[in-house]
């Protein structure tokens, strides 16, 4: 039983550090702020996802498991607000994204 | 398995170092330094349960909604020039 | 009847994160707990906007779907990563929702999935910006707006 709880925390931890490693080279390589803002949003949920939920399986039910549950939520919800008032403020400032524009923007 | 989990978190902070060095505008280096803050909260989880004291997810907890409070306060200050309603 | 659903939540907020159990301890949260409820209701921050409780009845449904599309997406921005295929492009979608609080969670649900952003909003135009062109079918076909407002349900 052990064994296999370490097996899986072994597997949720493999994707996430592939997760947040593609994410990091992803923030360097990409060429503008709204491309990067992708990036960074791969770290902020695929990342944090399956890191913690490596984790739950490992610590069972007990009170551990709902403070992970608790710093899944917060990022889950904070995450597309930090994201949306970069990109808006970028927008804003006048920063002219790279790429094609379809129809007339805002 | 902790340890590789806590080694990749260091890689992917530095390559994120590297970036905010790098950023030419402002948005470049908040944008990275409210991403390094996630990985510090997953680097802080991950601390706690390699060292066998899970306490330190309070810690985690705090650190997520402090990023959160301080990315939300630097975009404003840089937006408006002030963080209150201060009439000048 | 929401002033108690609040506090329900603060309490139970309140019990899973401190874990000692004395009357002492639960008597001063129970304490807490009730001048918060009070300072929210003399700030009438309770309404639909603050406390969305017409959403909770499908919410699960439609988590369970969000998770699905954002592993989905979050494959597609490792593989265009990895690959290079970036062709960013950034166009304007309308939300057919009606309430304030449906349309800020299309927007964020636009935003959490990796590989679409929304970046800027005037009232049910929204302007998002997308990592290659695959995403921006995804979002421009409309199934997260046909989601959100079937969560809504109808007001």
């Amino acid at each position: 039983m052990e064994f296999m709880k370490d097996i899986i925390t072994g597997i949720f931890f493999f994707i996430g550090s592939m997760s947040i490693i593609i994410g990091a080279c992803g923030l360097i390589k990409l060429p503008d702020v709204f491309s990067r803002i992708h990036a960074a949003g791969m770290i902020d949920t695929g990342g944090t996802a399956f890191f913690l939920l490596g984790m739950i399986v490992q610590s069972g039910w007990s009170l551990i498991t709902v403070k992970l549950i608790l710093i899944g939520v917060f990022i889950f919800f904070t995450s597309p607000v930090t994201s949306h008032v970069t990109a808006n403020l970028a927008r804003q400032k006048k920063i002219i994204p790279i790429g094609k524009k379809i129809g007339k923007l805002l | 398995m902790y340890l590789a989990a806590l080694i990749a978190c260091g890689i992917s902070g530095i390559l994120i170092l590297i970036r905010i060095i790098l950023g030419k505008t402002t948005f470049d280096r908040v944008l990275a330094i409210n991403t390094l803050g996630t990985i510090i909260v997953i680097g802080i989880a991950l601390h706690g349960f390699y060292t066998g004291r899970p306490e330190f997810l309070d810690i985690a907890i705090v650190y997520a909604l402090i990023n959160f409070i301080g990315t939300v306060a630097v975009l404003k200050l840089f937006s408006a020039g002030s963080l209150g309603d201060v009439k000048k | 009847m929401k002033s108690f659903f609040l506090f329900v939540i603060l309490l139970s907020l309140w019990l899973l994160m401190s874990g000692h159990y004395s009357f002492l301890i639960i008597s001063l949260g129970v304490i807490s707990c009730v001048f918060c409820v009070y300072l929210a209701n003399r700030a009438n921050l309770i309404d639909d906007e603050g406390l969305p409780l017409f959403f909770l009845p499908r919410l699960i449904n439609y988590l369970l779907w969000l998770f699905k599309e954002i592993f989905n997406s979050n494959i597609g921005t490792a593989k265009a990563i990895i690959t290079g295929n970036i062709n960013p492009e950034i166009f304007i979608v309308k939300s057919s929702q009606n309430t304030d609080v449906a349309k800020v969670t299309y927007a964020n649900s636009i935003t959490l999935t990796p590989g679409t952003v929304t970046t800027q909003i005037n009232e049910d135009k929204f302007e998002v910006h997308a990592l290659n062109s695959d995403f921006g079918n995804d979002v421009r076909s409309n199934v997260m707006d046909k989601k959100v407002k079937w969560l809504e349900g109808d007001i």
